[in-house]
């Protein structure tokens, strides 16, 4: 035995899984390629102009922000997924100046600001989703029609969820059209199936559970059934789709029981009838995952797993 | 009914975690080790008040020969586990804890001479009489925790006891000691188990084993069915998933009941003891001998890991010698599982009671990140427990939070570190937290 070898003293567990953020994260990304995919084929070539300008920002402001923060910075691949879903909420045409405005309000504001990856309450993209719709209401609401080829200019439509949308619709609603993306609508919102591509692969990886989509859009489903109005047009129309199965799931802004996410997932989905049918906004996931976002510790407070051995009649404190 | 809607809706509890098993030495016939040239044994093997030596340098000792001894009903005596003359007394790093204990180190004469032993019939014996078998052999639990087998048999007359559960789950990785024990000495076991059932009058026994072990769980069946035994003894295959052999969810999935917080597995009506302990009962009960020996183990970067009779005190380094070419790129031992071992400071660390495996591997340090709050450790936490508020806690020193989330729960099994995507050591914020509370007198 080589007696001057030095041994390394190291506490239990010697053995660890295969999880760790970055894997986490580069999977989202690979889930998130799908709609992204669409949405060039929808929106044409400017929509990677604009994830480049998404992207590139939320990493250099990450960058920077931990420059500042004299922290180390690791490219663990948050602020990738942060910089894809917010372009992939945003209008088909918007300037790539404001995407670079939310892009930076993302992770500065919502996420640095609150003490980084872990620590943000509100979910950093619909924060500058949230952000830029207040600031530059303007230039924000003009959506365009899907254009069939790689053309740079679109034509101006109204998206779904708008009332002009709704009340033209003479033929009937276009389910297949909803289903597979040929609508006008933020740059990934409007393919449900491509969305649930990228969903499946989330859970295939075990990354999120299936209770938080489920609840989300089968609230919604059967709310928006019980106050009358199409049921199925309201869970293909709009981002419940991208919402529920990426922004819902979000595991930072998110309760951390299964118990907990089931509350938030139904919690937003009521909002979101709310706002789209008694509101004065066409549209109504956004919000109602930054409200929920708001009630995360509120939930985490009171929603907790049972201990082992603590049965349910012998009260804390009795 | 309403749990099969809390089981749909995946609110159940579905806990622990599947780190691979790599229990590549489960075919390899347990080999005795020629008996070492010293032995170095310290004198503390379990939680408790350290023994004291009673044997001086220069002492001619015989194996089974008791050579420190402790006061109190909680302590088991330990014995010389070579013939030869005690060297020296002195201090060493303690496998356990890594602090100084005393040791007593015996040189071996070469001719394993034993004490004279008094084999008697268990069926002659009285409670009394055995449970004082079984503390003179200096037995204690050898699935890992080496808690004074003696103290488990006897519980206090208040609780009563209905179910021995016999723990063959060995659920962590790489170690097979117990399965091999259990596929060779499967007579001893089963002896050790009826000597349990008698001085805890109880007609009920249950071997759990991981169902990754057919050939045991098959092995031990065959035998029950052969010696028909008094009373109900049957095997119960159990999930592999660790941490199926923690004394809480072994219980639960045996029994189908929790052990109430805090509380014991006599509070529930059970005792459970490990098999390796059982088959040492058997030896002190039927035959008079002390504990010196045991399986161990050896795993991980050696070209020949194998299964090891080793007498206790033996330099895990003699162990590894045995097993083929160690890996250059080695530099941790770890006695114990990947899960909860202890890494030894040194290759001449002395094989203890609890010491079932030696693992040898290179360290892996990862830098610690933020919690994103995943909810693994919460998913993966057999006691149903949030990891990561111990962590939040530790973090901002609000030690007096933590027993509202119930951290005298945690058994530190590590399952929640295992599944922690940031390489949060949460095992060790939990310890902190527990010590930080331990001073501020906070239960």
């Amino acid at each position: 035995m080589d007696k001057v070898s030095k041994l390394v003293l190291s506490p239990a567990p010697h053995l660890r899984g295969n999880a760790s953020i970055n894997r986490d994260m580069y999977i989202v990304t690979l889930a998130l390629l799908f709609p992204c995919a669409g949405a060039v084929y929808f929106f044409g070539l400017y929509v990677l102009l604009m994830l480049a300008v998404g992207v590139l920002c939320t990493v250099l402001t990450e960058y920077a922000a931990k420059l500042m923060r004299r922290q180390p910075f690791h490219m663990d691949g948050s602020a990738i997924v942060t910089g894809i879903l917010l372009v992939l909420v945003m209008p088909p045409r918007t300037p790539l100046w404001i995407i670079a405005v939310g892009a930076v309000f993302c992770i500065a504001i919502a996420k640095e600001a609150f003490g980084g990856l872990g620590h943000n309450i509100f979910n950093p993209a619909l924060a500058g989703r949230a952000f830029v719709t207040l600031s530059f209401a303007g230039a924000l609401t003009r959506w365009i029609a899907p254009v069939s080829s790689f053309v740079a200019d679109g034509v101006t439509a109204a998206t779904p969820l708008s009332e002009g949308f709704i009340t033209a619709l003479t033929n009937g609603v276009p389910y297949k059209a909803l289903f597979l993306g040929n609508v006008a609508g933020s740059v990934g919102e409007t393919s449900a199936l491509l969305i649930l591509i990228g969903g499946a692969i989330l859970l295939a990886f075990g990354l999120i559970k299936w209770q938080v989509p489920v609840f989300y859009i089968g609230t919604v489903f059967l709310l928006s059934w019980i106050m009358g109005q199409d049921p199925l047009f309201h869970i293909l129309a709009g981002g419940l789709m991208l919402g529920a199965f990426f922004m819902a799931t979000d595991y930072v802004t998110s309760p951390l029981t299964t118990r907990g996410k089931i509350i938030f997932a139904v919690g937003a989905g009521i909002l979101v009838v709310v706002i789209r049918v008694l509101g004065t906004m066409p549209e109504g996931v956004c919000y109602s995952i930054l409200l929920m976002n708001a009630v995360t510790p509120l939930i985490d407070r009171y929603v907790r797993p049972r201990p082992y051995g603590h049965m349910p009649t012998t009260r804390k404190g009795a | 009914m309403k749990m099969h809607v809390l089981q749909a809706l995946g609110l159940g509890r579905r806990t622990g975690v599947h780190p691979p098993a790599r229990k590549l030495t489960r075919a390899r016939a347990i080999e005795h080790m020629p008996l070492p040239s010293k032995v170095i044994l310290p004198l503390q093997q379990h939680i408790g008040a350290c023994a004291k030596a009673v044997v001086k340098r220069g002492d001619e000792v015989k194996v089974g020969q008791v050579i420190a001894e402790s006061d109190g009903f909680v302590s088991a005596p330990i014995h010389a586990t070579i013939s030869g003359t005690v060297k020296q007394i002195t201090t060493i790093a303690s496998p356990i804890t890594g602090q100084p204990v005393p040791a007593i180190i015996i040189e071996s004469d070469g001719k394993d001479e034993w004490i004279e032993l008094t084999p008697a019939d268990p069926q002659n014996l009285s409670n009394e009489q055995i449970l004082t078998r079984i503390q003179n052999a200096g037995i204690v639990g050898m699935g890992g925790a080496a808690f004074p087998t003696h103290v488990k048999l006897k519980p206090p007359p208040q609780k009563h006891i209905h179910t021995v559960i016999v723990n063959g789950a060995e659920c962590e990785p790489y170690i097979t000691a117990d399965d091999r024990l259990m596929l060779e000495e499967t007579d001893r076991i089963i002896a050790g188990v009826k000597i349990a059932m008698q001085v805890l009058s109880v007609t009920t026994a249950h071997i759990a084993i991981e169902d990754n072990k057919p050939r045991a769980i098959e092995r031990i069946g065959r035998a029950l069915a052969q010696l028909s035994p008094p009373g109900r003894i049957t095997v119960v295959a159990v999930p592999s998933r660790y941490p199926m052999g923690a004394e809480k969810t072994l219980v639960k999935s045996i029994l189908h009941v929790e052990i109430p917080e805090g509380g014991l597995p006599m509070d529930v009506g059970a005792v459970v003891q490990n098999v390796a302990t059982l088959a040492a009962v058997s030896d002190a009960v039927t035959l008079g001998k002390p504990l010196v020996e045991r399986v161990v183990t050896v795993a991980g970067m050696v070209s020949e890991p194998k299964n090891l009779m080793a007498r206790f005190g033996t330099a895990a380094s003699s162990l590894i010698e045995l097993c083929g070419e160690l890996d250059t790129s080695v530099d941790q031992v770890i006695f114990g599982g990947p899960m909860m071992g202890i890494a030894q400071p040194s290759y001449d660390s002395p094989i203890i009671k609890g010491t079932n495996c030696v693992l040898l591997k290179r360290s892996d340090f990862r830098d610690e990140h933020s919690c994103i709050r995943c909810g693994r450790c919460i998913d993966s936490c057999p006691m149903g427990l949030m990891p990561l508020m111990f962590v939040n806690c530790d973090k901002k020193r609000e030690y007096e939070a933590l027993p509202d989330y119930h951290i005298a729960n945690c058994v530190e099994c590590g399952a929640c570190a295992y599944s922690c995507p940031a390489n949060i050591p949460l095992v060790s914020y939990i310890k902190n937290g527990k010590t930080e509370l331990r001073k501020r007198g906070i239960k």
